[in-house]
Formats: structure tokens, sequence, C-alpha cells
């Protein structure tokens, strides 16, 4: 390899965790996203935010390669969102807990440990992981709100996936708990896993190294968290959230 | 495809039932006390008995297994863990032989009891062997299996899924040959019935029944039955979608 080429190579800004161009998806009729093109680093936590119904599940949907898109494309992992091969790569969380509820928690994870090829100890792992060891043996149905979602996501842990999407993780959860499964995230960024958790509160958002806020299917800003206060000129995230909806609104 | 998520797949559905002990009871003592009615309204006409009883045995767990089905494979739907299955590395044969495996089983529990109770407590008589009855029960029994994963693809709410029984399975059981012997019907309707694949389950029944062994036609029979379970499970496995709306 020439030095030229090598000088090449680091130069280059590493590779896109996610990278979406044009992306254009319509459900029911509407056009929920008309059209957004941005890009995820690898190893980072993005914050997906939004009010509802500002597109943040459909985009997430799509990243999970689960939803039709009208126009545009999704690459993960440098692959087209969806592809076979990124199976076991990519772990889903819906917001809706999507497991067994007539299965206790310990059964939902052996079930879908057998399909990702994950064993027993890895089943104990993700149990604490998510807090969940008095609950085990629980069937879900009896358990609350906030321990069916952790069941939901324990089991998408259950692969080690490069890439976490989390629709709304930690929305019914109390403030501990929240602040827990938050550091949770943090390690799992910190061993090299990209993570993109939409949220509805913008107080999450000073937990994530990047932001996306959409409205109506557009980004309003995309940057870091320090960046939106210097940019609105407001302390407060939810704030300068609301002071951005007001510039763009007396722009329009 | 893979053994292994085939298996895990039965296994959890089979670990479902059996957290549902009284549907479980409702598919075994149903079918037991349909039979024991229609001996006592046939008391005195033994003949009658064995004419309609025989095939029954056979055609109950169709009727069942479709039920099951098509609200358990509903209820996947509806509750997300099928579009997170279809964001794993799972096929969809696997997701679909493991339900198929697991309702084999609990079909021939239900043939091996409901016959077990015809005929040797009932007084049920055929004049072929039992085991072939209890064979083609299961047999008919992943039939039904088929066609209700198949029929939950059109259902969004169990309210609809259980209107499909009637809407499916009716039709065939009153065309199969049971109730009228499909040459005495009008000539549609006995084309007709030989489109609709219990027609065929009933004619092997009949014969075992009857003729006391299946032959070179009821042969046929198996064959179109098998071919009709496989059709609906390769029908249903293109309405699992891995991307939706």
């Amino acid at each position: 390899m020439s030095s030229e080429q090598a000088r090449g190579e680091r130069d280059r800004p590493p590779p896109a965790a996610i990278a979406v161009d044009s992306l254009r998806v319509v459900r029911g009729g509407n056009e929920v996203l008309p059209g957004l093109s941005f890009s995820i680093p690898r190893g980072s936590i993005t914050g997906l935010l939004g009010p509802s119904g500002s597109g943040k599940t459909t985009l997430i949907r799509a990243i999970a390669g689960v939803q039709i898109v009208a126009s545009g494309s999704v690459s993960v992992l440098d692959e087209q969102a969806g592809d076979a091969g990124l199976r076991s790569r990519v772990g889903y969380v819906t917001q809706a807990p999507s497991v067994y509820s007539d299965l206790t928690a310990a059964e939902n994870l052996r079930y879908f440990g057998r399909i990702v090829g994950a064993g027993s100890a890895r089943i104990d792992e993700v149990i604490e992981t998510v807090g969940l060891e008095d609950q085990r043996d629980q069937i879900v149905s009896t358990l609350s709100g906030g321990q069916r979602a952790r069941v939901s996501l324990a089991t998408s842990l259950l692969g080690e996936p490069e890439i976490l999407l989390l629709d709304e993780p930690t929305v019914g959860l109390d403030p501990v708990l929240r602040a827990a499964l938050w550091k949770t995230f943090e390690a799992l960024a910190a061993a090299g896993t990209t993570l993109l958790i939409s949220s509805h509160v913008m107080e999450e958002a000073s937990h994530c190294q990047e932001l996306i806020l959409l409205r109506e299917g557009g980004i309003i800003f995309s940057g870091s968290p320090a960046a939106l206060r210097e940019d609105t000129g407001r302390d407060d995230l939810e704030e300068a959230f609301l002071g951005l909806i007001e510039r763009e609104a007396a722009t329009a | 495809m893979s053994s292994s998520a085939t298996l895990a797949t039965a296994a959890r559905v089979i670990l479902q039932l059996r957290r549902d002990p009284r549907t479980v009871a409702l598919v075994i003592v149903v079918p037991l006390v349909l039979i024991a009615l229609l001996k006592g309204v046939f008391e005195g006409q033994p003949q009658s008995f064995n004419r309609i009883g025989g095939p029954l045995v056979g055609i109950f767990p169709l009727i069942s297994m479709f039920l099951v089905t098509s609200i358990t494979m509903l209820r996947e739907r509806t509750s997300g863990t099928l579009e997170r299955l279809m964001t794993l590395p799972l096929a969809k044969l696997d997701l679909l032989a493991g339900y198929g495996l697991a309702f084999a089983i609990v079909a021939t529990i239900q043939g091996v009891v409901v016959a077990g109770v015809s005929f040797l407590l009932l007084d049920l008589q055929i004049a072929g062997s039992e085991i072939a009855m209890v064979g083609l029960a299961v047999l008919n029994a992943l039939l039904g299996m088929a066609l209700g994963l198949l029929a939950s693809a059109f259902a969004r709410t169990e309210f609809q899924a259980v209107q499909f029984m009637p809407a499916f399975i009716l039709p065939q059981f009153l065309l199969c040959g049971l109730i009228v012997p499909t040459d005495q019907m009008a000539g549609v309707l006995e084309a007709l019935s030989w489109i609709l694949p219990m027609t065929w389950a009933y004619d092997a029944l009949e014969r075992v029944t009857v003729d006391g062994s299946l032959g070179s036609r009821g042969a046929i029979d198996v064959v179109v039955v098998l071919g009709a379970t496989l059709g609906a499970l390769a029908l249903a496995a293109l309405t699992l979608r891995r991307r939706t709306p």
C-alpha cells in the first residue's frame, strides 16, 4: 500500500453505522417522512427526539428494515437495511413490549436465545443488565408495564447486536429505573454498540452524544446537546427545543 | 432452515398451550362430548352411529386445530412478536414447521384420546383399523393447522378469526360427503366439493370406516390432503412479511 493510499484511508471519516439518504415513507396515505438524510457514527448514542406523530417510530422501523419505504435508501453497517445478514447484527425494540405474555421472562429469553444463539450464561447476563433477577420466573402478563418493557429490551440484547434501535425504551419507567437504563446504554456505547434511542422527553437528550430533532417528518436540528444549547441560547433542553420550534414557525 | 429453531419454536408453542390448560381441555373434551351426544342421538341405530361417528373421529381434529392455530398465530401477529421474529435470523419455514410440529403433537394426543374413548367406551365400530383412523386424524389435524395459519393472515382481530371457522370450515363440512354423499349432490356442488380439501379427507376416513381399508383411491386421498397441507403452508409463508406498510 502506498503512503498516499494510507493517508487517504486515515483521512476518511470512520464509516457510518447508519446512513439515511432522501428517505421518503408514506403510511396510510400520509407522507410521514418526506425525504430525510442523515448519518449516525459508530459507537455513539444518538437521541431521536420530537413530539408524538413526528415520524420517530417510522424512521426507526425503516432503519430496522421492517418498513416499506417509498423511495430513498437506508444503509446499516454498509448493507441495505433489512438485509438477511443484518438480522443478527441489529437489535430492534418496539415501543410496545413484543414478548410472549403467557411465558415467564426467562422462558421468553430462552426461546429468543435459541434463535440468536445465546446460551444460559448470556441469558443470566441480560437479566442482570435490565435488573429483573427477582422477576425472571414470573409470567410476563403479571409484570408491571416497566418490567415488561425491560423483558423486551433484554430480549434484544441477547445476541449482542452491533446496533440497537430502541423506540421509547424509558416511557412509563420511574426516574430511578430510567437513570439505571441510561447507565446501561452508556456502557453499551462505551463497548462499541451504536444506539439510536427515540424519546419524546427532551430531558433525556442530555444523555446522548448526538441529537436528531424531528418535527412533522423533517429534521429541525441535528448535532450535540451542547450545540443545541449554543444554537438556541437556552440551557434547558426542553426550552431549547421549544425555542427551535418557535423559530421555525416565525420563519415559515 | 435450522432444526434447532424449529424445535425451539415447537417447544415454545407447547409451553404456551400448557399455560392454558382450559384450551387444551376443550380441544380434547369437546370432541368426546360430541361423539357421546351422537351416540345418544342414534340410540337404537348403531349402523348410523358407526357411519357418521367413524369419520367424525378424523374430522374433529381438523376443525379444532384450525381454530387453535388461527388464533395462536393471530396473537403472534397482534402482540408484535411476529414482527420481532421477522427481524431475527429465523427462517419463515422454521417458524411454520415449529407450529406444525407442536400442533401435530397436540393432534396426536387428541386423536388417541378421542379414538380410544369412541372405540373402547362408546362402542364405535368401523370396518378398518382403529390405528389407521388415528393416523388419518393426525393428518387432518395438520391440514387444519395449515389452513388456520393461512386464515390468520386475513384476520385483523380474534373476533374475525373465530368467524373464519364457519366461513372456511362449515361449507367444507356440508359438502364433504358426510351429510349427503357427494355423488348425490347437484353437479356444480359435486364438482365444487372436490376442490375442497376436507372432501378428500372425508373420503379416506369413509373408506377405512366402511370398506375397511384405504385402497388405491384412499391412498390418492391421503396424497391430496398432504399436498393441500403443504400448499396452504407455502401460501401462509407468503403472508409472513418481513416488511410491512
